[in-house]
């Protein structure tokens, strides 16, 4: 136990060293190591055979630099650490085991809220410890990381309450919210700005938190469950970002590094949920629902609706060679995953050829109609992406669409007035015969109706998603 | 500007560059796997959280803060490794017949 007196006068000598020693060799080499580890932990990812590895390689990296880092000269109290591990590890274990697959879209997002958590608290304590030694450019980066981080912990916080519905997933929407939001947005660049000119202020850095955090909230409240694939891979971006800017604050590359991988994994997720909607960040961000100008629905269903029933839709199967199931986000809502799995258990042991045509914006977030297929014991190499199984649906006999509708829009494709027009689909009304599973014919995020359903080829099934499958399992065994 | 700015800013551009090459061969399928990997990976942040609370117990509010933000990243660290591989797990191949 060192006495109180020496405690002061190393405290006080150690404000007039520099802010960070230089790093040891040895954690330099381990640092360097793990960057490679994490860079190749994401090249094994790139296929489901050797994705394994890659979760092998960022463990090893990460626990290489975890504990190099505690044995860095400058670290040299352990008591308060130590006890963070355990609440960590007491936390994330049963977490991490225990969460349905349904509910991983937010889980990720509290897993996003908890490290941007840390990037903006960080940063918070490295302002205050050491704000009269910084110059600009450290400012400048402390700035960023606290602005991405509170942005993104309450902003991921609202994604995970919306996903887990105990927010509305509606679009909430009130007057002159863009204003509202960009002036927030505003101020807090401003504060950010002052803290950067005027860091001995006591005043303006609670200000600056409190309007990150505020504009977090703002930025994602008014999106709807829709959207929500978009969103969250954005806040990743984000989360990334701000650990990324912690690296420049605190001088350490591997941060720096691992931020930034994620930061770009991120935006281009991002990207291919905005193409895969046909819409901007813009719009994503600041769109508001548009208010629905498309063709009555009468028109386009009435009289042409056909409808039918679980025995006749196991008839229509009994005589198929290749069917496809295209899953959208009703099954993820109804868990019908499971019910999907064993109608392709079935049909495979009828020697009936089954594959699954998936679009980017199926799930609840990018890849998570994937994940829920895997579960229900799925081969992957029956699972294909859009652009995959597009050019096989004019030789599938059978589409069953269970829960996607503006997906599955031919007007996206044929209708250049549509509000949907470009957006990508699954050419399903290519195929023999299409079989909708859908509670009504009432429309889907983009509210307008559907001349799919109305096609001479299409047949609607009207009943719950898992419910539907189950009865046409039954009734697929009786024959 | 300062050398080390001008190194990180190196590094920044580089790593973002390499992570935008890779990423774009990850297949779709793998999205959520990638994006609670990266996050994973990116709670490397819980380095410098260790370092902001071990180092000189300067105030009590910076060791609160680096405290909770240990925690926090670290919960990152190791849920976000552990979901990955649960849910890769679950890819499998058609089983032999």
């Amino acid at each position: 136990m060192i006495s109180s007196g020496f405690t002061l006068t190393v405290i006080a000598a150690g404000s007039f060293l520099p802010r960070h020693q230089a790093m040891p060799a040895y954690v330099i080499l381990i640092y360097l190591t793990a960057a490679m580890l994490f860079a190749l932990s994401l090249k094994w990812l790139s296929s489901p055979k050797t994705a394994r590895w890659g979760v092998l390689a960022g463990e090893i990296g990460m626990a290489a630099a975890i504990i190099a880092t505690l044995f860095l000269p400058e670290v040299r109290h352990y008591d308060w650490i130590f006890i963070a591990f355990a609440v960590a590890i007491a936390v994330a274990v049963p977490m991490a085991r225990l969460i349905p697959m349904t509910a991983v879209p937010q889980q990720i997002a509290l897993f996003h809220a908890f490290g941007a958590l840390a990037a903006a608290l960080v940063g918070t304590a490295e302002y205050y410890a050491h704000r009269s030694s910084m110059g600009t450019s450290t400012l400048i980066a402390i700035g960023f990381e606290t602005l991405l981080g509170y942005l993104t912990f309450t902003g991921s916080l609202v994604a995970a309450g919306k996903l887990q519905e105990i927010l509305p997933t509606q679009p909430m929407n009130y007057p002159f919210q863009n204003v509202a939001s960009i002036s927030i947005l505003v101020a807090s660049v401003i504060a950010g700005a002052l803290v950067v000119v005027i860091p001995g202020n006591p005043i303006i850095f609670p200000i600056f938190i409190a309007l990150c955090l505020l504009f977090g909230v703002m930025l994602i409240l008014p999106i709807g469950g829709g959207d929500m694939p978009t969103v969250i891979a954005l806040l990743n971006s984000y989360a990334g970002l701000s650990a990324s800017a912690m690296g420049f604050v605190l001088n350490n590359k591997l941060l720096i590094i691992g931020g930034a991988l994620e930061g770009s994994s991120g935006f281009i997720l991002s990207m291919i949920m905005c193409k895969a909607m046909n819409r901007s960040f813009i719009n994503v961000l600041f769109g508001q629902v548009q208010a629905n100008k498309a063709a009555k629905s009468d028109d386009i269903y009435g009289g042409n609706i056909k409808s039918v029933n679980a025995e006749e839709v196991a008839a229509i199967l009994d005589g198929a060679r290749r069917v496809a199931i295209v899953p959208g986000y009703g099954l993820a809502v109804a868990q019908a995953q499971h019910a999907a799995g064993q109608l392709y258990e079935l049909l495979e042991s009828r020697s009936v050829d089954v594959q699954f045509g998936i679009h980017p914006v199926a799930g609840r977030m990018p890849g998570h109609m994937n994940v829920l297929l895997a579960e229900a014991d799925i081969p992957y190499d029956h699972l294909l992406e859009m652009d995959r199984i597009n050019p096989e649906f004019e030789n599938i006999d059978v589409v069953i669409v269970n829960g996607a509708n503006d997906v599955v829009n031919p007007d996206a494709r044929d209708n250049p007035n549509s509000p949907i027009a470009g957006m990508p689909i699954l050419n399903v009304d290519r195929a023999g015969t299409v079989i909708v599973i859908k509670r009504s014919l009432s429309p889907g995020f983009a509210g307008i109706p559907n001349p799919l359903f109305a096609a001479k080829n299409c047949l609607m099934y009207f009943a719950d998603g898992k419910k539907a499958m189950l009865d046409i399992i039954a009734e697929l065994e009786k024959l | 500007m300062n050398s080390s700015l001008e190194s990180n800013l190196f590094v920044f551009a580089l790593a973002a560059f390499l992570g935008y090459e890779v990423v774009r061969r990850v297949s779709p399928q793998l999205h959520t796997p990638l994006m609670s990997l990266t996050n994973a990976i990116s709670a490397i942040s819980v380095v410098g959280a260790i370092v902001v609370t071990g180092a000189g117990h300067n105030t009590t509010m910076v060791v609160v803060l680096g405290t909770i933000a240990v925690t926090a990243s670290m919960i990152n660290v190791v849920g976000g490794f552990l979901m990955t591989d649960r849910m890769l797990k679950m890819f499998k191949k058609r089983k032999s017949q």
